[in-house]
């Protein structure tokens, strides 16, 4: 179906992106055969790490006459294999593709290239009083990797997604033709809106190689509060009460002891607080220091009020890189904490967040098997771990899959989803399908058998 | 055992502009907080206070606002706290204002441990804990990162020296400065803030003094004059390590030993 490289190709793509560009066979480093985590390795036949739209464009219109399979990867820190050359051919790197190439503040946009780093770009916007809200955990990811997934992150509670922030992308066609799908407007009701379908897609309809993306004024203050409670169950119950107090913190994220000491651990420095079994973390940002105040004092008082042993303050820009670089580095530590381990990323509604927590937690004493969690609160989206720790290779497959059937199957009886954040990609796939059923399915597969009649971009993903 | 800790109040962002006509910051709208040197202290104080069943008390010297870092120190864990504050210590420079925390220190009753943070984010002079040791006549030791014992009237503690750590004991009374990053501050809890009451902090200035000689206080009190405030240069300086495997891996060494991280 597909066809090799060969090296009449591997000239070609010198040509077209410069000889130091295009590395193929033994000199493409291993990493490149994997993401971050989705279980999947297999290595492309050549790496090339591109530069312009243009040079996007011609190594498609090239790989399009030759039936050459194309993934693209960003700084390759996925989750679920989406970056995984499966059929070999041609990985494309967007890294060098790192340009914030015009900041607009009379649209209040941003226009960058796909490689620039989320904490690039965050901070060049606050540099410029600036903020781009969407907050993934994972701050080395390129942009072009978030929009891939419709990356949420921390702030959704408050701001929404990634695709809430996409207002224009620059595109490259499988048969290497250039779009533009959106642009610098508010609003946009001419047609289907291709510019959503590409967000989230995973690169599997076209190559995002210029983004448009929309900017709010960087609020002037900012506080966190770190709310200790005695008990997972006590902290989870608090979410719905204070939505229901009518403020809407940017961000309520849940925590237990064992993550953060697993980060402690990792990151070899204490958190301000190790004290209670289970935390909340709020945070409120406004204008003035009055409105965020008042804010903070509400939902304060309100988890005193329903058990919260404390609510700790965490106002200066040192308390809270304390606070919230441990809770970055959260799923890194606990993938230090194992020999090896998987995760799930189910969205389910937020007032059914301690339901599904206390399943994970029965689940685990039941199949013997540790699968610490931490998650958005706010949002309903969590993420769970399983660890294998010293299972054999038998019994870790067993119980891997035992447990994901169990979590889907649960998330979809309570109105969730299989992701929330990390997307489908390779690993994902067959909960994916067992929850949409065919017709979904269907649907997806025309939606990318319209964009890319020979399937050359990202085989093997989402609905394949 | 009772442990005094300095703690000051700064603006709240790196970023404060200097006035380029006056050389002075601006502080107007700026938000203040806790210099951040000063809560490792705390922390170091209130951890020795668990551990020896002691208490932790806060003084600042600085405008009536200054109040507020106190009451932060307490919704640490402080049992209270201190603000020296009169206009006739208005312009005191380094010597001034060690001279004035030391005779507020005096007021605070006896004490075994004055824990100070190693500098301040807005003046960065790092002398101010020395100079107060000095008008107590009590011993003094700089750059401390950590307090391994306290037996008798000795505390055993070790300090970063520039191109080495020295583990030392010294005897009580005593000050110590402590070095950034020793430890991780506990948080402030509101649940705290909520139960204090208006009088928490106690004020004292310059009539609570023994030493009524004006001219110790103050600009007048100054032995220094600041000519021009400017912000200093950032460095954005890299060092990239060059070489095959193995001369890499011994810069680096060299690198890593010269920070004292092995």
């Amino acid at each position: 179906m597909y066809n090799r490289v060969d090296s009449n190709d591997i000239s070609k793509l010198k040509n077209i992106a410069g000889d130091t560009n295009v590395v193929y066979g033994d000199d493409i480093n291993p990493d490149y055969a994997h993401d971050e985590l989705g279980g999947v390795e297999r290595m492309p036949e050549v790496l090339v790490r591109v530069h312009t739209t243009e040079e996007i464009s011609e190594i498609m219109k090239h790989a399009y006459e030759r039936s050459i399979p194309v993934t693209v990867r960003g700084s390759g820190t996925g989750l679920v294999g989406s970056a995984v050359p499966l059929e070999g051919g041609i990985l494309l790197e967007t890294t060098q593709m790192n340009k914030i190439l015009e900041l607009d503040a009379d649209t209040l946009t941003v226009t960058v290239q796909p490689g620039v780093l989320l904490m690039e770009l965050s901070a060049f916007c606050e540099e410029n009083d600036f903020l781009y809200p969407p907050d993934p955990g994972e701050k080395s990811a390129t942009i072009g990797g978030n929009i891939s997934t419709n990356a949420g992150g921390m702030r959704a509670v408050k701001y929404g997604v990634t695709r809430d922030y996409v207002r224009g992308l620059t595109v490259v066609m499988p048969n290497g033709e250039v779009m533009k799908l959106g642009g610098k407007i508010a609003k946009n009701s001419s047609g289907y809106s291709l510019k959503d379908l590409v967000i989230g897609s995973e690169g599997t309809l076209c190559i995002i190689t210029e983004a448009i993306l929309k900017l709010v004024p960087l609020p002037k203050v900012s506080v966190s509060l770190l709310v200790p409670f005695s008990d997972m169950k006590s902290a989870i119950e608090a979410v719905p009460k204070i939505f229901g107090s009518k403020v809407t913190p940017t961000a309520i994220e849940y925590m237990s002891r064992d993550t953060i000491l697993f980060s402690e651990s990792y990151l070899g420095k204490k958190f301000p607080d190790t004290k209670s079994d289970a935390y909340i973390l709020l945070t409120f940002d406004g204008n003035t220091e009055e409105q965020v105040e008042n804010d903070m004092k509400a939902v304060a008082d309100l988890c005193l009020e329903i058990g919260a042993l404390d609510v700790y303050i965490v106002d200066t820009e040192e308390r809270k890189k304390a606070v919230w670089s441990a809770r970055g580095a959260f799923l890194e530590a606990i993938k230090a904490s194992t020999t090896e381990m998987d995760e799930c990323d189910v969205v389910v509604p937020v007032n059914k967040i301690d339901e599904f927590i206390k399943f994970t937690h029965s689940l685990a004493d039941e199949m013997n098997v540790r699968i610490p969690s931490f998650g958005h609160a706010g949002d309903g989206n969590l993420h769970i771990y399983i660890c294998r720790d010293e299972l054999d290779d038998k019994s870790w497959n067993e119980i891997l899959k035992a447990c994901f059937e169990r979590m889907y199957k649960k998330a979809e009886e309570m109105g969730g989803l299989v992701s929330g954040e990390h997307g489908i990609g390779y690993a994902k796939k067959e909960y994916l399908k067992n929850q949409f059923g065919l017709m979904q399915i269907e649907l997806m597969k025309g939606i990318k058998s319209v964009f890319d009649t020979k399937n050359i971009l990202n085989p093997g993903k989402i609905c394949f | 055992m009772k442990i005094i800790v300095c703690v000051k109040q700064v603006p709240g962002s790196s970023n404060v502009q200097v006035d380029p006509v006056t050389g002075v910051l601006k502080r107007d709208g700026v938000q203040s907080k806790m210099n951040p040197y000063d809560l490792y202290g705390i922390e170091l104080g209130l951890s020795l206070a668990e551990k020896y069943n002691g208490e932790v008390k806060t003084i600042t010297m600085g405008p009536p606002q200054a109040k507020n870092v106190i009451i932060e120190s307490i919704c640490m864990g402080a049992k209270g706290g201190t603000v020296i504050s009169d206009r006739k210590f208005a312009g005191a420079d380094v010597l001034a204002t060690a001279y004035t925390i030391s005779q507020g220190i005096k007021k605070c009753g006896d004490f075994d441990i004055i824990i100070c943070g190693k500098q301040t984010t807005d003046g960065d002079t790092a002398q101010v804990g020395a100079e107060v040791s000095e008008f107590l006549g009590i011993p003094n030791v700089a750059n401390v990162i950590s307090v391994e014992e306290i037996t008798g009237d000795k505390v055993y503690l070790t300090a970063s020296l520039d191109d080495k750590v020295v583990r030392m004991s010294v005897k009580m009374p005593c000050l110590i400065s402590v070095d950034g990053d020793i430890n991780s501050p506990r948080l402030p809890s509101y649940k705290v803030k909520q139960t204090l009451k208006d009088d928490i902090v106690e004020f004292i200035s310059f009539e609570n003094f023994d030493d009524q000689n004006p001219d110790n206080y103050g600009l007048s009190g100054s032995a220094t004059q600041v000519e021009r405030i400017f912000p200093p240069e950032k460095n954005n300086e890299k060092h990239t390590v060059e070489g095959d495997a193995k001369q890499q891996a011994d810069e680096l060494y060299g690198l890593i030993r010269d920070c004292k991280l092995i």
